[in-house]
This record gives structure tokens, sequence and C-alpha cells, in this order.
């Protein structure tokens, strides 16, 4: 029986990635996000590709009532759901300090508001016994820095709400994955300085589709980006305070 | 919209550029983009076409996907950052194939478009800009959708049209039936010009194409292999997986004896009967794509490409042409000799009917000269050559080779008043005329 994907945040570059993937292997989709026309788009796309069904469906993170009916079509659909989170917002840090306000729409767009999502299709997951989640951390939140540390903190709440998600689904036989993305080539990282050993999305989408095989509970991707925060979350505390990275 | 400086290349990369970048992710960017700057996509022209230099240019390449097929037409809609073998791999398995495909499965529609590309199979089924049906222009307006019926001039100027007539968003292409995702092929060994000519000329099959052994001379002048291919149905492996050229090739490497050694393995590694293979389509169509930046096998100094087009009654002078080049010593491995049809969609596309010849040629100091003889002699012989692989034709030698220049200036202009779609190429050729 075919699986279907819940994929939110379905226009970013990663995602649109992780879509096509899923599309070749002959998933079906609901691309889910605020941008419908695109999200149509990709859509379309996906289904030449190979998807049985693909759609567009309207989703803000920050807007509650945009949940119930992607909750009521997915438990409408037979077999496997698994659900696929891109969702997130980082606006430069300095635009923050400038409005303090800002820090709840990124803890809502990369954290509460999937968080939320997820929580109600749990029940449904654990219904069924199988299926997976993907949820997209970042590297910025294995440790707060002078750059980006309200969506790193975001994203650290993110990967700890995962972690207990992979606990409770587990039981239940499905798999939870966090997946800890390093500098990747998207709109967001377009253009700014300081970016090193940027990788494709499309590499991204396969090494997800990799850890999805293998069970993986936390990956870093690339893959070297174990090493780099593994280095980085060692460091002391009264030498990292002094740090500009 | 963030810019991003970035030094570009042609595919050559003896042609730099420092451009700023935009690049898009949705199509609702485009209208604030559509007046900052040519658009731009793989970067598969050779020489300087795809760049500014100091300007600003939009990269294509995220908006890349099939929005729409129908089965009953075989009309599919893109976006034009997507790349023709990526549709090609897409659309086999359903049976339909893009009509005409470049050497290169890494060229975008876009780039397809503005340089109105043509195949193994230009003697029959023409060009590329032949097989599309619409387009979709952006303007600061939004979306501005033709045809060749409702907007036949503007279609015309764009196909071939170097991206001076806009940014092309998507665009409807007509797709032809495959039988499966195999070709047939038969390679044939050609023993000098003359049989190498006559059996292009011969040839029948839907696609053709002659390796030409550009270092062989004398008696031996301009022999090669002819491919012929067919579509067929078959049971053929999966590709390999691509490999990468991890870093610059020395200069030796396609020095004049290594490359007269591989040209005579590679003729003799085709039976002196002849041979059939079943290849995937891929591997017929974009022989090189396998082999991940290639282009760095030349070295940091990079390569040219020369092509022209020669009318069918001009022999003589193509003879003279491949006497040039094989008497150089500077030639590389990769040439190839094709029949041409006459099918073209636009007034600065490069297909006409008669004989094409294409060669590289590593970037020693002694390529610029010989090229610059070649394309003297293509101007002679009523040829012309092709903007997608130049770097080094003059503005004077252009009129004669594309003698409806003047009717696309004016159509260039219309569209383009403020003339913010220039890039390197149209500036070295003086394109766009006097404002």
């Amino acid at each position: 029986m075919t699986a279907t994907w819940i994929i939110l945040g379905g226009s970013s570059a990663m995602a649109r990635a992780f879509a096509r993937a899923l599309a070749a292997r002959g998933d079906a989709l609901l691309l889910a996000g605020r941008d419908l026309d695109d999200l149509a788009a990709t859509a379309a796309d996906c289904r030449l590709r190979g998807a049985p069904m693909a759609e567009a469906v309207a989703f803000d993170a920050r807007d509650p009532a945009s949940f119930a009916p992607i909750l009521d079509r997915l438990a409408e659909t037979e077999g496997e759901i698994s659900a696929a989170v891109f969702t997130g917002s980082m606006p430069p840090q300095a635009e923050i300090d400038a409005d303090p306000g800002l820090i709840d729409g990124v803890v809502t767009d990369s954290f509460t508001g999937p968080a939320r999502f997820l929580q109600a299709l749990a029940p449904l997951i654990e219904a069924r016994g199988r299926g997976a989640i993907v949820g997209l951390g970042s590297v910025a939140g294995d440790r707060g820095r002078l750059g980006n540390y309200v969506y790193g903190a975001a994203k650290a709440g993110f990967h700890t709400y995962l972690a207990g998600l992979r606990n409770r689904l587990g039981r239940a036989g499905a798999h939870v994955v966090t997946v800890k993305p390093g500098f990747v080539d998207t709109a967001m990282t377009w253009g700014l300085p300081g970016m090193f050993l940027v990788a494709a999305p499309d590499a991204v989408a396969q090494d997800i589709l990799r850890a999805l095989r293998r069970r993986r509970n936390v990956i870093y991707t690339p893959g070297f980006w174990l090493l780099i925060m593994l280095i980085i979350r060692h460091v002391p505390e009264p030498i990292f305070k002094k740090l500009k990275i | 919209m963030r810019w991003k400086t970035a030094d570009i290349a042609g595919w050559g990369r003896a042609t730099r550029a420092r451009t700023e970048l935009a690049r898009p992710e949705r199509r609702r960017d485009l209208p604030a983009l559509a007046a900052e700057g040519p658009a731009i996509g793989m970067r598969r022209s050779y020489g300087d076409a795809p760049l500014n230099t100091g300007g600003r240019a939009v990269e294509m390449t995220r908006l890349d996907r099939m929005l729409a097929f129908d089965a009953d037409t075989g009309l599919l809609e893109v976006e034009t950052g997507a790349r023709i073998g990526e549709i090609a791999a897409a659309m086999a398995p359903r049976g339909w194939l893009p009509t005409v495909m470049p050497g290169t499965g890494f060229a975008t529609v876009g780039g397809c478009i503005g340089m109105d590309v043509h195949g193994k199979n230009h003697h029959g089924a023409g060009s590329f800009g032949q097989h599309v049906a619409a387009l979709e222009l952006a303007t600061p307006e939004g979306p501005h959708r033709i045809t060749p019926e409702d907007a036949p001039e503007l279609f015309r100027a764009t196909m071939g049209g170097l991206g001076q007539t806009g940014i092309v968003a998507a665009a409807t292409l007509r797709l032809t039936p495959a039988p499966s995702d195999v070709i047939m092929v038969t390679e044939r060994r050609v023993e000098d010009f003359e049989e190498h000519l006559a059996t292009l000329d011969a040839a029948e099959a839907t696609y053709v194409v002659g390796w030409i052994d550009a270092t062989a001379r004398g008696r031996a002048l301009g022999r090669g292999i002819v491919e012929e291919g067919e579509t067929g149905r078959g049971l053929v492996p999966a590709r390999g997986k691509a490999r990468r050229v991890p870093m610059d090739a020395p200069g030796f490497a396609l020095s004049a004896p290594v490359v007269r050694l591989f040209n005579e393995m590679y003729f003799r590694r085709v039976p002196a009967s002849g041979r059939t293979l079943v290849k995937p389509i891929g591997d017929f169509f974009f022989p090189l794509d396998r082999i991940h930046d290639w282009n760095r096998l030349y070295g940091k100094r990079g390569f040219h490409q020369f092509q022209c087009v020669l009318p069918p009654d001009r022999v003589d002078e193509l003879r003279a042409i491949v006497e040039a080049v094989a008497t150089s010593g500077l030639a590389s491995p990769l040439a190839v000799l094709k029949r041409m049809g006459p099918g073209r969609a636009g007034h600065l596309s490069f297909p006409a009917e008669g004989w094409t010849l294409a060669v590289d040629f590593p970037n020693r100091t002694a390529a610029a000269p010989l090229i610059r003889r070649l394309i003297g002699k293509t101007v002679e012989a009523a040829g012309r050559i092709y903007f997608a692989k130049d770097s080094l034709a003059e503005a004077g030698q252009i009129a004669a080779m594309y003698p409806e220049l003047d009717d696309w200036r004016q159509i260039a202009d219309a569209a383009d008043p403020d003339r913010r779609l220039v890039t390197d190429l149209v500036r070295r050729l003086d394109l766009r005329g006097a404002a």
C-alpha cells in the first residue's frame, strides 16, 4: 500500500528536493505551506516524477486553525502515514535585537507550530503502528552563538521535542529522525558571507532517505558536521563565550 | 531578493566574469527581477554568452519544475530552469522524450531556447525552438504568455535570442513519442573525409552524428566514426554512477602526441566491420555527462570550442578547415561532424542546411589565432559560427553570418528598451547595435 507523506514547509528548497525523492519512489504527498501557487507547481512536478498523488494544502505554523483540515484529510487516507517538517524562520539577529517581539514568530515557525501539529498527528501514527517523522533541526541548535541564538534556541527546543516524540512513537513501531543540516545551498544562505562547504538540497534529501532506511535517530548532513559540532560542543564555556563564530 | 557576488565562467573556462547573481526559488519573485539582468542557467555555453561582467544576472536553476503534461498532445509545460536530461529521465518511462536534445543533459530549457539548440536528429526534427508551443516571459508587470500564433515576431526573436527579449519563466514543449528508454546504436568506421561526408549524407536514421579524428592527416584526413541511433526496446542495465574530475589536469594531458594516440585507439575500438549496441538514452545523447566537471580536463587555462556550419556545396572549404585543424597540432579528441537540415526557429538561430563541425582546443597561446583564422574561413565560405560556443569572433563579422540581425535588433529593443539584458557576448559582438 502507498505511503502518504505530509510535508510541512513544502516550498523550501530542501523540502522540494525531499518531495521529489519521495515521488520518484512512488510515495503519495501532501505539500503544506502558505504559498499555494508554489506548492501546486511542486505537486504537479512530483506527480510527473512518479507520485501517485501529490497535492498542495494550506498550512501556517502561526495559525493552528489551519491544522485541523490537514489532520482530517490524513485520517481519511489508508496505509502508512509519515510527516516531514521543514518549517522555520531566521531573521537576522540584529533585527531581533531591534524588535524582540520577533522572537515569538521564530519560535512558532521553527518549534512550537510544527510541534503542535505533530502532537495532534501522533495518535494517528500510533494507531497505524508504523510510519516515520522527519524533523529538521539545525547545527545552530547544538550551541547558542552570537550570530543566531534565537533561531538556535528554537531549534534546540525542537531537537528535545523530537527526542521525546521518538521515545513515545518508537513504542508504537514508528520512527523519528532528527536531521541537523550544516550549511545548505538554499535561499536562506544564498549570498551570505562566511558560508563554506555548502551542501546541495538534493544531497540532504538523499541523506534523509538513507537515515530512514537505516532507522538512524539523529543525523548531521553532510556527515562531517558531526565532527565540527563535536568540537564546538566541547569547547569549554569560559572560552566559548569569548569566541565569535 | 539577496544578491550574491560570484566569479562565474563559461563552460570552456577561458572566459570569466564577476557578476551579481539572484537565484529565485519561486515564480512570484520574477517580476521584481525581470528588469535587473539577463537570465542564466547551468552555464553550459562555452564562451561569454552566460556572463555579464560587472552587472547582474538571474540564475534560473531553482525554477525547474515540470508543471503539466498532456499525454494526448505530448505537450509538457516546464519552468525554464529545468534541465533537459532530467526531463528525459522523468518522461522516458512514460514513453516520451524532448524532441530535440543538445549534447549535454545539463543544459536548461531556458538555455536551449536562448541558443535554439540542435541535436543529433536535426536533419529530420529541426531545432529546439521549432518544438516550443508557448512561452511565459517575466515582466515587471507579471507573466506574459506568448505563442507563435499571437506574437510571431517576438516569439521568433526569443528563439535563439540569447535572452535579450526577456526572462523566459516557463515554456510548453512538444515532446516526441519514444518506444522506450534505450537507443539502438550502429557505429561504423569511415576512413577519410569523402567517406565521412558520404556516410553522413546517406544516413537515414533518426539520430546521426560523426566523431571526427581531428588529428588525422593526409589520406586519413577526416576519418572517424559515424553513429546512427533509433529509440528501441530492450533490457539495458541502469547507468553507472557518474564520475567527477577532482582537479585541473596538467597541460601535457592533452598534448598533441597524447591526443593522437587516444584518437587512434578510439577509432580502432569500433571493429572495421562496424557494430550495433544497445545504450541507455543518457549514454547516447549525453556521453560526457557521466564525467562531472569534465571541463577541468583542460586545466586551469580552460579551452575554446569552434563550431561552424557551412552550406552543403562548400565541401572544399570544409575540407580546408578540417585540414587547418589537423595540421595545427592543437585539436583535442572532442570533435564532431554532422549533416544539418534547414530547420531553425529564430532570427539568430545557428542551424542551417549544410555541414556543421565542432572542435575543442585547449586554451594554449596558438589556439585563439587559429580559431580566428577558422572563423574568417567560415565567413568566406558563407557559413556561420555558433554563439553558444564562441568567445573570439568580432562584431564586424556577424551581419554577414546572420542576415536577419537588423530585424532581430528592433524586436529586442522593443522588448528591452533600456538594454538591461545585455551579456558579455552581446556587447563583444555588438549584437544590439547602436542605441
